[in-house]
């Protein structure tokens, strides 16, 4: 067995769907990851515009604690808590940056690095203790396994079977994420780029910047299970900066990260497949790949370009 | 045109890095003398036992424990105290991310756990990572902290992938790389241990051959360029040594939480120090401390991997200096504005006594308690609390007088003692010496000088009072025709059958 396994076309792509059973099974995991990248998509895109992508990966990494302290307190996985107990901690974490920032003479990014690094050491700490009486995987917190997508019970409505409950869950954040997105889209837009204008034009810069937190944790802990707490920033940064190869206008990015997310589920789903490695990981390096033709190429903004049309103007 | 550089100026003036190479023979000592009776499996023991253990020193595998966690302490730290000073924290934490890979490479390569294939894989996946950032940041309109984050979560992704890889393959399951996720300070072996004194010399001799360099060029860049410092090279040499700091630290304290052992002990450090030398010297201490702590607290608990315990240590140490620092600590801070606030308070009472009897055309010797917290304003409680505590610092003296009617309870006088009559005085002087030079020299309205007063009365020195007067030609009156209390006044009571006599 070799690192690289042989490239089969056949296998690769045909298999996982020779079967009905195959078919529903993995693509419930593809609809799994087109759902987590569409919303870490959206959310991430208003984020990198407004130069929080390190602020992302901060909460991302600071609801830990949170996270475990709900798991401890209500013993189960379910959205709820979790997301109650990741927005207290994502908030607590991102003030204490503020804080840190501010009142004393501790630096930005000093105060980025040493508030999610603290914050992510005692959640490690919190579930390694708890796993020894409880039976929580602190792996798939950190890690995720997408895989286990159809392992979810089914979502029942009296006798009704919906069918799978994860898939629903995360299909209802995506949902709610768009809805604020599109509703609320002229005031981040107004907030993100010129806030002091935002203010005078009566926007709530402060409570936006609190939404759009509460919208990085939710769609954090919601692609948890699927994507783990460290990979999800390449859900959040990926499209977004690979769409802003492409255009300049944040509607065109936020809305050219829905094929983007189709595109890193599909392409994942089989690079894995052909690996035989992480489902999640390898999503994130095919979003990677796809990353470094855009960057060269990119129409009006590629690295080609750029270095070529310096050396005409050298000559 | 290259500035020309004497061996006189202080920027060029070298040590020569004796220090260094005695710092390698000690480490080359320690690494002999660690080589004593091997106790094993210190399983199954208690709590107790095992802390002694660990403290007693006499096991061969606590030794090295103990040593490298205080060595990577000391270098996280040193390093640290340049990397946050330069503003690169989130550059180490990528650096540690983009790791990752290289490390399962290098297992790849040699098919087993090789430090030396680690270390070279690992190197060249950090470097790499760093340049795909400075390339980012360059050639393309990707912002710096775009770029971080996707070069931290790309390589880690990629990292992922392969360490996935490696546990399905046959020589895999051996190969318990979840440690350099986390960190586990119990797998250190001897051979890790050099690797560590080597960084550590590394960083050691760089630092103390390029001390001066390192500071210009930390603190102005430009200045540094003007004066024909190798500027670049010397942040490329950083570059590697932060690769090489992060990487022989990663089995200790694991590639998630490396950057925080570089960015908490010296940001402590910041806080303390002042000088760059000292706050290198506090910033390798408190790593040290917290590394050795961690590694202690990580042998207790056995299976409790160690990164996150170092981190939590260190923070700890970093919220106790925060609030505890002699001179500008949280408390500190909290403890003297809370002084300072009750001694304005306190100044403003006296100032409405004063008022109150200059209402009454200072006739009584003695006013109305009700009549002073009705002037105050704002909650009754809070200024009778005042009261009190100006009649404890003698300030004022309390008499009762019966009332009129019977059933009534008794009600209060208050009249100031000389001391306080003294300070009451100064206060409204300031006051309205400041309305009138507001008024007369800066040319504001008289109706709005008072909120000004209002505060800088209580700061106004003896000297910058003594300059207005002779500004204003020592007047008599405030712009609102009130009369400014004089130094006589202040001295002789004002009033001949003032409170003084009553006091006496």
């Amino acid at each position: 067995m070799t690192l690289i396994p042989e490239y089969d076309f056949k296998k690769i792509f045909f298999e996982p769907w020779s079967t009905l059973e195959l078919c529903i099974w993995n693509g419930q995991i593809i609809l799994m990851g087109i759902l987590v990248c569409w919303t870490c998509g959206i959310v991430g895109s208003f984020i990198v515009v407004r130069r929080m992508a390190l602020m992302g990966d901060a909460i991302s990494h600071g609801i830990l604690p949170g996270l475990a302290l709900a798991f401890i307190c209500s013993g189960s996985m379910a959205l709820g808590p979790m997301w109650i107990g990741s927005c207290v901690a994502g908030i607590t974490c991102s003030f204490c940056i503020e804080w840190l920032r501010f009142q004393t003479p501790i630096k930005e990014d000093a105060a980025l690095g040493l508030v999610f690094t603290s914050f992510f050491a005692t959640g490690v700490l919190m579930l390694g203790m708890e796993a020894e009486n409880a039976h929580i995987d602190p792996e798939c917190i950190l890690y995720g396994e997408i895989g286990f997508t159809p392992l979810a019970p089914d979502l029942k409505l009296g006798s009704l079977r919906l069918g799978n409950q994860a898939l629903w869950t995360m299909g209802g954040v995506f949902l709610s994420v768009a809805i604020a997105a599109v509703v609320f889209y002229r005031q981040i837009l107004i907030s993100s780029f010129d806030p002091i204008l935002a203010r005078s034009m009566g926007t709530p810069v402060r409570q936006v910047h609190l939404g759009l937190m509460l919208s990085l944790s939710l769609a954090t802990v919601a692609s948890l299970e699927a994507v783990g707490v460290i990979l999800v920033v390449a859900m959040f940064v990926f499209p977004a900066v690979t769409a802003s190869f492409f255009f300049d206008r944040l509607s065109s990015i936020v809305f050219f990260s829905l094929p983007l997310g189709l595109a890193y589920s599909i392409g994942g789903f089989h690079l894995a497949h052909w690996f035989d490695c992480s489902l999640a990981a390898s999503m994130v390096v095919f979003a990677g790949l796809l990353f470094i033709p855009c960057c060269f190429l990119a129409p009006n903004s590629g690295i080609l370009w750029k270095i070529t049309s310096l050396r005409n103007v050298g000559r | 045109m290259k500035p020309v550089r004497s061996n006189s100026s202080p920027l060029t003036g070298r040590c020569f890095p004796w220090f260094s190479i005695f710092f390698l023979l000690v480490c080359a000592f320690i690494n002999q003398t660690l080589l004593g009776a091997q106790i094993q499996s210190p399983v199954d023991i208690s709590l107790g036992d095992r802390a002694l253990r660990f403290l007693q020193m006499r096991d061969y595998s606590v030794r090295i424990v103990a040593v490298g966690s205080i060595l990577i302490g000391i270098s996280c730290g040193m390093m640290g105290s340049f990397v946050v000073t330069r503003r690169l924290s989130l550059f180490g934490d990528t650096l540690s991310h983009a790791v990752l890979p290289g490390i399962a490479i290098g297992f790849l390569w040699v098919e087993a756990k090789d430090n030396l294939a680690l270390l070279i894989g690992a190197s060249m996946a950090g470097f790499l990572g760093v340049a795909c950032v400075t390339l980012l940041k360059k050639f393309s309109k990707v912002r710096q902290d775009s770029a971080l984050g996707l070069v931290l979560s790309g390589f880690y992704a990629i990292g992922i992938c392969i360490l996935t890889r490696i546990q399905k393959m046959e020589f895999g399951n051996q190969a318990g790389l979840d440690t350099y996720l986390f960190g586990q300070v119990s797998s250190l072996s001897e051979s890790d241990l050099w690797g560590i004194c080597i960084s550590l010399a590394l960083i050691v001799l760089f630092m103390t051959s390029n001390h001066r360099e390192l500071l210009v060029s930390g603190f102005d860049l430009e200045f540094s360029k003007s004066m024909g410092l190798p500027s670049e090279a010397i942040q490329y040499a950083m570059w590697g040594l932060l690769a090489f700091c992060v990487i022989s630290s990663l089995q200790v304290i694991g590639v998630i939480l490396a950057s925080a052992l570089l960015i908490i002990p010296a940001a402590s450090a910041s806080l303390l120090a002042k000088r760059m030398s000292t706050y290198i010297l506090v910033s390798a201490l408190l790593g040290a401390i917290a590394g050795f702590v961690g590694a202690f607290l990580s042998f207790l608990g056995q299976r409790i991997p160690t990164g996150p315990l170092i981190v939590v240590v260190a923070t700890t140490f970093f919220l106790l200096i925060l609030f505890l620092r002699p001179s500008q600590g949280i408390i500190v801070n909290w403890l003297q504005s809370r002084r300072q606030s009750r001694q304005i308070e306190m100044e403003n009472m006296l100032k409405a006594i004063y008022q109150v009897m200059e209402k009454q055309e200072f006739s009584e010797p003695a006013v109305r308690m009700e009549e002073v917290t009705r002037r105050r304003g704002v909650g009754k409680d809070s200024r009778a609390k005042e009261i009190e505590s100006l009649i404890d610092s003698g300030y004022v003296s309390r008499s009762y007088e019966k009332n009129k009617f019977a059933k009534l309870p008794h009600e209060q006088f208050i009249s100031l003692t000389p001391k306080g009559w003294e300070n009451a005085c100064r206060i409204v002087r300031n006051h309205r010496l400041w309305e009138l030079y507001l008024t007369n020299e800066a040319r504001y309205a008289a109706d709005h000088v008072h909120e000004d007063a209002e505060k800088i009365e209580h700061v106004l020195g003896e000297e910058t009072v003594r300059k207005i007067e002779r500004l204003l030609s020592n007047p008599k009156k405030d712009p609102h025709g009130k009369l400014i209390p004089s130094l006589v006044d202040v001295r002789k009571g004002w009033l001949p059958e003032f409170p003084l006599n009553k006091n006496e």
